[in-house]
């Protein structure tokens, strides 16, 4: 039979869905050009969450950015911690501490865990699976008590510091940390078996929301969306920062990058980061924290003793601690670097070489003042590449502090996931993407 | 009903109201305006080490139409305050507001262009919950206050 013409216009139907829509968690507006039930075009509108990040770093000292780089990725706020730190530390040329090193990566992994159990656990409920989200979030207040207890907060922590981490970890953290990391196992496990073969899940998520790879490349995809896409690229492997290049660790690939894959490879990803952590703990070698751990009243007595020997050779430009002594002994102590890291507080209370190098680092117009230049660093945060740009104009505020946040790489490709599929897989995709509004909009 | 004795026919009255009070403070159907970080501990607070289940909040619906309670979760900037006031809007009345987190009290650290300084300047508020964000234990705080509250208000009938 011949089709009749049409007595009537045709024309698709425009859906609005959020920025306040129940399957969205974070806020973003999708309008939605649907053929029927078929998806024709997505344009995503974003800018809900702009918390002017970067207008705010250039108002603020090189320290005081840590509190709103924690509000960048809330749900794994240490990666950007340490991935600014890390950042400033290049700019300044420092090294941090062995030590140090091996925190930043237990903290990392910890954050990435708690990272892949929201997205997980949220895209899980957005389907219908209550159980799972509830498991996860379960395990994820395990992490979170690890956080706690090293960090003294849950969730925005500002543990980082420029030179180092805020303080040691707890003496017992190991004993406590591997009870945790046993029971987030056996939520993993549970929720292995009640999603992976499940028969509603499987059909929601597989060939749902295909990410090719030429995709992936020419729109920047990092992270897990990019792997599941079959992309072998994960910052801690193709330029190792901290410790990761000796850490024992997989990265696990997709074939087909699509929904089924992302969840699969942030599954294995926690599993990964479990072995990280493990490993990292075993290894954990002792020492400061902080680039200059040696209290100054130290560093005094053995400067008028000349018993320098033993202190490590750092080139400093400004040491307020010595100043008013004789020249012969300036010359004899290879004083810390004392440009940025605070005394500790009883340093600053019982001495007066403390108080000085408080005050230098915590008054306006003084404090940690990078060389001029500018630089890049990146970490691989739970998301993908987390970059940051920060540029110095030799001030004691930053010139420029400019991120790369990996969701908006991963948003910027949406529409590719969406189109050709049906309107209840938007939630589905919507939810294996993780889109992080705080660090989309920044 | 106002010159009410406790002998006297107001006497009904004044027990319906609290018996309203208590059936209204024990279900109350949350609508979660999450934008930002709180909503992490949102979403700790409903799940199971915390639980505000047991507070009678546990089920939050997505439609203002069948809401009670508005859960302002996180940074409003000014981009968004024209849809939370419309949600409000669009919310029965009886209705109540939690402000959940310190941005939304105040506008937080986020003093700058892009953010309300605090969502109590679009649409009133029963309920501050500062903190940044909020402990699980500070948000069951605040919803055993607004549960007061709700018990002790003027009921509408």
């Amino acid at each position: 039979m011949a089709a009749a013409a049409p007595t009537h216009e045709v024309r698709n139907m425009l859906i609005n869905i959020g920025p306040s829509h129940p399957a969205m968690h974070g806020v973003i507006r999708l309008i939605t050009e649907l053929d029927g039930e078929k998806v024709v075009k997505v344009q995503a509108e974003i800018g809900y969450l702009h918390r002017a990040f970067e207008k705010s770093a250039e108002n603020s000292s090189w320290t005081q950015v840590m509190p709103y780089t924690d509000r960048l990725n809330y749900v794994s706020p240490l990666i950007n911690n340490f991935g600014y730190c890390a950042a400033v530390e290049k700019l300044l040329g420092i090294e941090i501490t062995e030590r140090c090193k091996y925190i930043r990566v237990v903290m990392s992994e910890v954050s990435r865990i708690t990272d892949h159990l929201t997205c997980i656990a949220a895209s899980a409920m957005e389907m219908g699976a209550m159980t799972v989200f509830l498991y996860f979030m379960k395990a994820r207040e395990f992490l979170y008590e690890i956080v706690e207890d090293v960090t003294g907060a849950r969730l925005t922590i500002s543990y980082g510091r420029i030179g180092g981490v805020k303080g040691d970890i707890p003496e017992n953290l190991g004993e406590k940390l591997e009870g945790a990391l046993k029971k987030v196992e056996k939520e993993l496990y549970e929720v292995d078996r009640l999603l992976t073969r499940n028969r509603i899940w499987v059909d929601r998520t597989r060939d749902i929301g295909i990410l090719t790879r030429e995709d992936a490349v020419s729109f920047s995809v990092t992270g897990p969306m990019a792997r599941a896409s079959g992309i072998n690229y994960d910052v801690r492997k193709a330029h190792p920062y901290l410790v990761y290049d000796r850490m024992d660790f997989d990265v696990p690939l997709g074939e087909k990058g699509d929904n089924y894959d992302r969840y699969l490879v942030r599954m294995e990803e926690m599993r990964q980061s479990i072995r990280i952590i493990r490993q990292a703990m075993r290894e954990m070698p002792g020492g400061p924290v902080t680039v200059d751990a040696l209290e100054s009243f130290d560093l005094v007595d053995k400067a008028k003793m000349g018993r320098t020997t033993g202190l490590v050779n750092v080139l400093t430009t400004v040491e307020p601690t010595l100043s008013g002594m004789e020249r012969p002994f300036h010359d004899r102590v290879m004083p810390q670097d004392r440009r940025v890291v605070l005394p500790s507080k009883d340093d600053t209370y019982s001495n007066i070489e403390g108080l000085m190098n408080h005050f230098k680092l915590i008054m306006d117009y003084h404090g940690i003042r990078p060389p001029q230049g500018d630089t890049y660093f990146a970490v691989e945060a739970a998301n993908g590449e987390l970059g940051f740009y920060v540029v110095s104009d030799g001030k004691d505020r930053p010139y420029r502090v400019r991120v790369r946040p990996p969701c908006f790489f991963n948003m910027a490709v949406l529409h590719k996931l969406l189109e050709g599929y049906m309107v209840a897989d938007i939630v589905a995709t919507f939810g294996s993407i993780n889109m992080i509004a705080g660090e989309l909009d920044r | 009903m106002s010159s009410a004795t406790p002998e006297g026919p107001g006497f009904i009255t004044t027990k319906l109201e609290q018996a309203v009070g208590w059936a209204r403070k024990f279900s109350i159907f949350q609508y979660p305006f999450v934008t930002a970080c709180c909503g992490m501990e949102y979403m700790s607070s409903g799940a199971s080490h915390y639980d505000f289940d047991r507070f009678g909040a546990g089920l939050p619906r997505f439609s203002p139409r069948q809401a009670d309670v508005l859960f302002v979760v996180g940074t409003i900037s000014h981009k968004i305050a024209p849809i939370l006031r419309m949600v409000y809007d669009q919310m029965c009345e009886p209705k109540w507001v939690i402000a959940f987190g310190v941005c939304t009290c105040t506008g937080g650290f986020y003093d700058n262009y892009a953010t309300v300084q605090g969502i109590d300047t679009i649409i009133p508020v029963d309920i501050y919950i500062p903190g940044c964000p909020p402990r699980p234990e500070a948000v069951l705080d605040g919803l055993m206050k607004l549960q007061t509250r709700i018990q002790n208000q003027k009921q509408a009938l």
